[in-house]
């Protein structure tokens, strides 16, 4: 039936019929992605760009509502110099320091011994105990923060960095274990035992073979882990009550603000400021934080 | 170098799935014994049992007259050979090669020297900087090869090495496995589904179905005397011929009557042999290569049958027809210079010599 219809049509039509075009499919779908794009970064570069803007001004400028808002008049690096000459700015941001790279550490030397152990031996209940590490990650920080209140306190350790360092592996531990062990698990059996032949115990096939291999999916735990240490408002928050003990993210909120008074030339200053570390951190490895994510993705 | 031995081995998997069901099997020292068979009849599994990456539920291994079973595989002195290559991809060849030795606290003098002998002997001497993704597949296996090769191990264990190479690379591949073994002499197993790959590496072939070993036996052996019907359809290609038949005794001769009227007389000197089976429904096994154009009719035991091809395969070297006989499909070899036409009758010779009677119930070759 169909086949003497299409020899119908096939007599009166030419022997080629042109239905589309690759190429202007192709360069519309480009347009609109670029379109997509540029709405996107417009969207999310407004409040850095006025973070820069406002950080130049003066505090008489910002307060003038004359003028336009996008606009400095007379720039100035007086917020910023204050900041770094005057009150606890830079120790915040050192105490942040710490609190990140400590955090860093711990996190990445448990997760990679847990994923390795989740992915590569099967012991009894490890598939149980992957999804468990999985889940702590789902409860929200803000149920936690109440229950941790009176262990941090009854281990003393109240408004002490030290708390910082013990609670925010909670939040970075079970996601980067989970996104190595999606990477680890994408790593071919028969790597692990060509090394065992070759002579390898199973610290060496981490420490040579999982980890070189598996370098990109470390980096994404690590940005990850970074992240968060650095960004993290709600335990600080509730945990460091003295400006000498906080870290960055509370110590602008709190020693910028005074009652009702905004000195939101500093506070955008320290703001940027504090965020130049972990845009530094993406700028240098995310070749790398994609490709980890993505091998993540497909395999986790 | 070693001998290896497998006594009454068996692997259970969880569930109670026998992958191996009691083998025994023992390979002599310098020997290269392959294990052949198709997908999941226990030859990988078997490996993996003497490279002590899988337990063994029961029975036991010896290498070297030790025995094995409960020595972890970076002691057990072997080297193995995967079918991916599983080259660690973040070093180069020469850091592949040399990682096992390295593992072993070797001088590094005695590592470069170790390398870079194994690198002469598979010709990759030029690629010892390189990195494995820069390999192409025939090279990545030479350096797995290599990697092999400078632990000197007792026994080399390849897992179907070649299956991921292009068919070309593969027979190229096979030359130099064989070269290589001739060279360091190192008693070898090796693992592949390719019977071609098993009947020319081998010194002797292993063929194992569903867990169990069917022969054992030089390439030859079970090329001309295999011992079921699985080793006689497994080995030689295109596979043997079986065709339904009955043996008759007229008057002191046996004959088989097979489909399609055909009736050949059994040669003199396998009368004995055969004469108890009179009556019986049996397959008579015949290799292509000896179902072909009339030829050497003035030999002996010699018949002429006559046949309609219903497919005709030009090989080049060969022509391969195929015609049915009562559903049968059978297939001869002929000369490429005959004359051959679809459905038009032509007349084949059977070399009656080489034929096999096979047991339909028990499958054991008579």
């Amino acid at each position: 039936m169909s086949g003497a219809s299409l020899t119908t049509a096939g007599a009166a039509a030419p022997a080629y019929r042109k239905v589309g075009s690759i190429r202007r499919e192709r360069r519309w779908a480009l347009i609109g992605a670029y379109v997509a794009l540029a709405v996107f970064v417009l969207f999310f570069l407004t409040p850095p760009f006025h973070m820069l803007v406002t950080s130049l001004k003066s505090s008489a400028e910002i307060a003038d509502l004359s003028g336009n808002p996008w606009v400095v008049r007379r720039p100035t690096l007086e917020n910023y110099w204050e900041l770094l000459q005057q009150g606890n700015y830079l120790l915040h941001f050192r105490n942040s320091v710490i609190v990140t790279l400590v955090v860093v550490a711990v996190t990445m030397v448990i997760s990679t011994l847990a994923a390795f152990a989740l992915a590569r031996m099967r012991f009894w209940g490890s598939a149980t105990l992957a999804t468990g590490v999985f889940l702590t990650y789902l409860v929200p920080e803000t149920l936690l923060f109440i229950p941790l209140f009176q262990i941090i306190g009854g281990l003393g350790l109240y408004n002490n960095l030290l708390a910082m360092i013990l609670i925010y592996p909670t939040l970075t531990v079970p996601f980067c274990t989970w996104i190595m062990i999606g990477y680890f698990s994408s790593i071919p059996k028969e790597l692990d035992e060509a090394a065992l032949i070759d002579g390898a115990n199973h610290f060496q096939m981490l420490w040579r073979i999982f980890i070189p291999v598996a370098l990109p999916g470390i980096l994404a735990a690590t940005i990850f882990a970074f992240t968060v240490s650095w960004a993290q408002f709600l335990y600080p928050m509730a945990f460091l009550v003295s400006s000498e003990n906080m870290v960055l993210t509370v110590g602008i909120v709190s020693d910028l603000i005074r009652g009702d008074t905004f000195q939101w030339g500093k506070i955008m200053a320290g703001a940027l400021m504090a965020a130049a570390p972990p845009l530094l951190v993406y700028a240098f490895l995310m070749d790398y934080y994609i490709a980890g994510l993505t091998a993540g993705a497909t395999k986790g | 170098m070693a001998q290896v031995s497998l006594r009454k081995v068996v692997k259970e998997y969880e569930g109670g799935v026998q992958a191996v069901k009691g083998i025994n099997l023992e390979i002599a020292d310098h020997e290269f014994v392959v294990l052949v068979g198709p997908s999941g009849c226990g030859k990988s599994t078997t490996l993996r049992m003497i490279a002590g990456l899988e337990d063994i539920t029961a029975g036991e291994i010896a290498i070297g007259g030790t025995v094995v079973n409960d020595i972890p595989p970076r002691d057990r002195d072997i080297a193995m050979v995967f079918q991916n290559y599983a080259l660690y991809p973040h070093m180069t060849v020469y850091e592949n090669m040399a990682f096992g030795l390295t593992l072993r606290r070797f001088p590094k003098d005695e590592i470069r020297r170790r390398v870079e002998n194994a690198a002469r002997i598979l010709d990759i001497g030029e690629l010892l900087d390189r990195k494995p993704k820069a390999l192409s597949g025939g090279q990545r296996q030479r350096v797995a090869m290599g990697r092999a090769i400078v632990r000197d191990p007792k026994v080399f264990l390849f897992d179907e090495p070649l299956s991921n190479l292009d068919a070309k690379l593969r027979v190229q591949m096979r030359v130099e496995i064989k070269k290589v073994h001739q060279t360091v002499r190192t008693t070898t197993v090796y693992v592949t589904h390719d019977q071609v790959e098993a009947m020319t590496l081998a010194d002797r072939v292993v063929v194992m179905n569903q867990g169990n070993i069917e022969q054992v036996g030089t390439p030859q052996e079970l090329y001309h005397r295999p011992a079921t019907r699985f080793v006689a359809g497994f080995i030689g290609s295109p596979a043997m011929n079986m065709i339904p038949a009955r043996l008759e005794n007229s008057a002191g001769a046996l004959r088989l009557h097979l489909p399609g009227e055909i009736v050949l007389p059994v040669p003199a000197e396998r009368t004995q042999r055969y004469a108890p089976l009179a009556g019986r429904e049996v397959l008579f096994g015949l290799r292509p290569e000896h179902l072909t154009e009339p030829k050497n009719l003035d030999r002996p035991n010699i018949a002429l049958v006559e046949a309609a091809p219903e497919v005709i395969e030009p090989m080049g070297m060969e022509t391969m027809m195929i015609f049915s006989l009562d559903g049968t499909e059978v297939t001869a070899r002929l000369d490429p210079a005959v004359p051959v036409e679809l459905g038009r009758k032509m007349p084949l010779a059977a070399d009656l010599n080489q034929m096999h009677l096979i047991d339909p119930q028990s499958g054991r070759v008579l």
